[in-house]
């Protein structure tokens, strides 16, 4: 079998990805040409690309340059990588990459890794494979072009000659490396993939169910201290003294440092604290808690959820930033035959991943090697050099498999704090977070309040929409005085508004930031997909329609959003709308898989009832449907979920599979449980008794369908959990006739008279 | 010196009484397999094996632990081949996988109790252990394909 030139996919896809700005992450993948043959005729590994190497022995050595936090990213690419090579995946091993700008873009978030680097692994397989049979050509005196890879040796057919990848390696190590732009790839055709579309078990399963998987927190270094650190209960505020008296008799204690408060906008510098080193982690939680520190407690010690709720929703209620126009709103709801209007809010979320924020860090002669789970390992980087005042060369950042991360690891606060205290104790370090510290001290997903209006003719149709969303942004974070929502965080379900209404405006209010805030597991998609999928729920039951019917006409005739048209400034997820257009095709494809799935329609006994909800996010579309069960003390039980998707291409459809069972866990604590509150400045959740997440006894029987399609690949592991909440709120309604507009649900609410 | 008995060593262990025996294990001990997740005994990651019954090791004391024989994930079985790890791997149950060690300490105390659960059972069992990921399903899973074996 011979493999074909597959010209028109590479184009498509290198077109797309070039009008993203991703050039340069894919051939930031190949090396640069040789020294010269000497050093050539040295090498015994083949190293044709950051990515790979194969040594002589025939292992096959690739870089998973992406963060682990449980995606099966790990996994995933290298599959991409060892499919295109044609190796054989049990002689596969693969290494995780340091941070460093020559593997390309490692921050791992917005469901971006396979997207952005599926196809540069498949050109880093194809172009070793080629290379390996070019080895074996000219090792046999033969054309290259009658040579193929094939499960880890390359054979010539004529002759019947074979070679082991092990000696093609030792061959092609020698030779010259083409450039990219030299080489005519030629891609594997889907029918002869081994892995890309197969369910692979993670690289890293054998260790985790041993208990040998190593996480940042289980980093241990020679001579290694533990820290602990106090920090300002409220956002902004710094030590004015602190005594260690205390601290200090408390055995194992052996010094306490104050690590200076970085001014707000605090960004991805440390907040600073009191710190106290000790020989063991318990020994450092125990002097912290005999220090005395006065505080100043900064200009954020007023704040207060309950009053600024108020302030946001007073907020959507006024017109705000335009940011989407079409038509004439405010005439065709002053003449509509009924005007609907309904509000909507979520509070505050922690990320809380069961591992901490925890850093190791050795600083020695001016250089700082860390140790931690980030998914930014770039970020983590640079952040540490400038806190150290380093050159960002003279830091090495390792990066661990992580315990969850959700967003919160992209952050690298923890590992810049670590690194400062290595640097003042003279010793290696490790800071590990208690999770009193990660729920009060986290980047916290914004509180969000949304006004939402619609007329309807007298067929029920909807002629107009206005959406005004109001939320303290994440560049807030980042910048002074930044009030309002960018174009990145506004795409997220409000620009993007998928309906066939002609006349729609999408406002965005002021909101200032008092706490940090930052990317939680799906973003701004989680409020405002709430919103817009719920209001569409309500529209349907106010124009007296099934649900599925009446979103299935909201959607219209399949089409791709027209953002020039309705003035909207689109980023896509820094992709390119003409690969990744905003299809309503796909959006009606997923809701179609998912009611036909589900048992949507059949009959349910009372205070049961089914919710839909249908959502684009991360370039990929899901639609959900939830049965819930409602008591009469107003608890809400979920029996099932069914749930569709279509991604595009599907790399480790067990992985996909993984991340959307999980989507619906994160999408049912979203809206049952998690609840970030502020009184006087201060977190008032500490811990997994008053911060709330789904455990096993809420867990639904659960049910992922995926579209299959050649299609680009989109996100997967964040477009599961938009349409939970909403679908879960629609399904109440249907259950017991009272509309959730707030988030967590509460059961009060839904108590029987 | 307290004295316990892990994963079928005698070890003398040098620290305060108090000191809970998460941090004995992980710190002293140097066995990393048994997570720190909350400290409060609220989320399960830190589940070891006291006499055979599974108990939260954050909040177990040395001095309580001190003269009972504790297993670890480390010691589940010699060769990771306990019938929960052999249904985490056939299920593929880990995502990031930080929770799981505690999971299957849970799970295999659990089977050995009860080896044919209720689906009851497995909620009223499993429910102090949290996986931030939503692993739940194939927790489940798992759970009721080992159901039997041990």
């Amino acid at each position: 079998m011979t493999h074909i030139v597959n010209l028109s996919r590479r184009e498509v896809m290198i077109g797309g990805v070039a009008a993203a700005g991703l050039v340069l992450g894919i051939y930031a993948g190949f090396r640069k040409m040789p020294a010269g043959p000497a050093d050539a005729s040295a090498r015994a590994t083949f190293e044709p690309n950051v990515y790979l190497m194969i040594d002589e022995t025939g292992l096959v050595t690739i870089v998973a340059h992406r963060s682990e936090m449980g995606t099966g990213i790990r996994t995933g690419l290298p599959m991409v990588l060892a499919d295109e090579l044609e190796a054989d995946w049990s002689r596969v091993k693969v290494v995780q990459a340091q941070g460093d700008p020559k593997y390309g873009d490692q921050n791992t978030d917005g469901s971006r890794s396979t997207r952005q680097f599926y196809q540069p692994m498949r050109e880093a397989g194809a172009s070793a494979r080629q290379m390996l049979e070019a080895a074996a050509a000219r090792v046999w005196g033969v054309n290259a072009n009658d040579c193929r890879a094939r499960n880890h040796a390359i054979f010539h057919a004529a002759s019947g000659r074979q070679m082991s990848f092990g000696d093609a390696a030792k061959v092609a190590a020698t030779m010259e490396i083409p450039t990219p732009d030299h080489m005519e790839l030629r891609f594997k055709p889907a029918s002869e993939w081994r892995y890309v579309g197969k369910p692979i078990p993670i690289v890293d399963l054998d260790d985790t169910v041993r208990g040998k998987a190593t996480y940042g927190i289980d980093v241990v270094l020679p001579g290694m201290k533990y820290a602990s650190i106090e920090r300002c209960p409220v956002y902004g505020g710094k030590a004015l003294q602190f005594d260690a008296t205390e601290a200090l008799k408390v055995p194992g204690v052996e010094q306490v440092l104050e690590i200076p408060a970085t001014p707000i906008p605090s960004g991805y510098d440390p907040l600073g604290g009191i710190a106290v080193i000790a020989r063991d982690t318990w020994s450092a939680q125990q002097g912290r808690q005999k220090l005395k520190i006065t505080w100043d407690f900064g200009s954020n010690a007023s704040h207060d959820t309950t009053a600024y709720r108020a302030q946001i929703e007073a907020t959507a209620k006024q017109p705000g930033r335009i940011v989407r126009d079409q038509g004439d709103v405010d005439a065709t709801l002053a003449a509509t035959q009924r005007r609907i209007a309904a509000d909507y809010f979520i509070p505050h979320y922690a990320h809380a991943p069961m591992e901490v924020p925890n850093a190791v860090a050795n600083f020695v002669d001016g250089k700082c090697e860390i140790w931690t789970p980030t998914q930014f390992p770039q970020q983590a980087r640079t952040t540490a050099a400038e806190v150290l005042g380093v050159p960002v060369e003279d830091v090495t950042v390792n990066v661990t498999l992580l315990g969850g991360a959700f967003g919160r690891k992209s952050k690298p606060d923890y590992v810049a704090e670590t690194a400062l205290l290595s640097r003042r104790i003279g010793a290696p370090v490790k800071v590990t977070w208690t999770r009193e510290d990660d729920i009060q001290h986290d980047y916290y997903h914004a509180i969000c309040a949304q006004h939402l209006e619609a007329g309807l003719d007298a067929e029920g149709r909807a002629t107009a929409w206005l959406h005004r969303t109001v939320f303290p942004a994440i560049e807030s974070t980042f910048q002074p005085d930044v009030i309002y929502g960018s174009a990145g965080e506004l795409q997220q379900g409000v620009t993007d508004m998928p309906y066939a209404i002609s006349n729609v405006r999408c406002e965005n209010g002021p909101a200032p930031a008092h706490v940090r805030i930052g990317w939680y597991r799906s973003v701004f998609n989680i409020p405002h997909a709430f919103a817009v999928c719920s209001f569409a729920d309500e529209l349907a039951y106010a124009a007296g329609k099934d649900p599925v019917e009446y979103l299935r006409q909201l959607l219209g005739e399949p089409r791709k959003l027209d953002f020039a048209a309705m003035h909207v400034d689109y980023p896509n997820y820094g992709a390119s709308l003409d690969m990744y257009p905003v299809d309503t095709g796909r959006l009606r494809g997923v809701l179609d898989l998912v009611v036909r799935s589900s048992e949507w329609g059949a009959p349910l006994p009372p205070r049961q009832g089914r919710g839909v909800a249908v959502h684009r996010s991360f370039l990929t579309y899901a639609a959900a449907v939830v049965h819930v069960a409602v008591g009469n003390d107003g608890q809400v039980t979920i029996p099932r979920v069914d749930i569709a998707l279509d991604c595009g291409i599907v790399v480790n459809p067990d992985r996909v599979r993984a991340q959307f069972e999980g989507a619906v866990i994160m999408g049912i604590s979203n809206a049952l449980y998690s609840n970030i509150s502020i009184k006087q400045g201060r977190i008032e959740q500490s811990n997994f008794g008053d911060y709330l997440v789904a455990r096993t006894d809420i867990t639904p029987e659960t049910h992922v369908y995926m579209v299959e399609s050649s299609a680009p690949p989109g996100g997967v592991g964040e477009p599961g959990v938009p349409p939970i909440a909403p679908a879960i709120c629609n399904a109440i309604f249907a259950a017991t006739g009272k509309r959730i507009r707030a988030l967590p649900i509460d059961p009060a609410q839904l108590k029987t008279a | 010196m307290p004295q316990i008995k892990i994963n079928g060593d005698l070890r003398n262990v040098n620290a305060d009484p108090q000191m809970p025996l998460l941090w004995v294990i992980r710190d002293i001990l140097g066995l990393t397999g048994t997570k720190f997740g909350c400290g409060i005994g609220a989320c399960g990651a830190c589940t070891v094996h006291m006499d055979g019954q599974a108990v939260r090791s954050c909040i177990t004391p040395l001095s309580v632990a001190a003269g009972h024989e504790i297993v670890t994930i480390e010691g589940l079985s010699p060769d990771g081949t306990h019938a929960v790890q052999q249904a985490w791997r056939a299920n593929n149950v880990p995502q990031c996988g930080y929770c799981q060690p505690g999971q299957m300490m849970q799970a295999a105390a659990l089977l050995k109790q009860t080896p044919r659960p209720t689906d009851q059972q497995i909620t009223d069992a499993m429910s102090g252990n949290i996986c931030r990921c939503g692993t739940y399903v194939r927790i489940r899973a798992a759970i009721r394909s080992a159901a039997g074996a041990i």
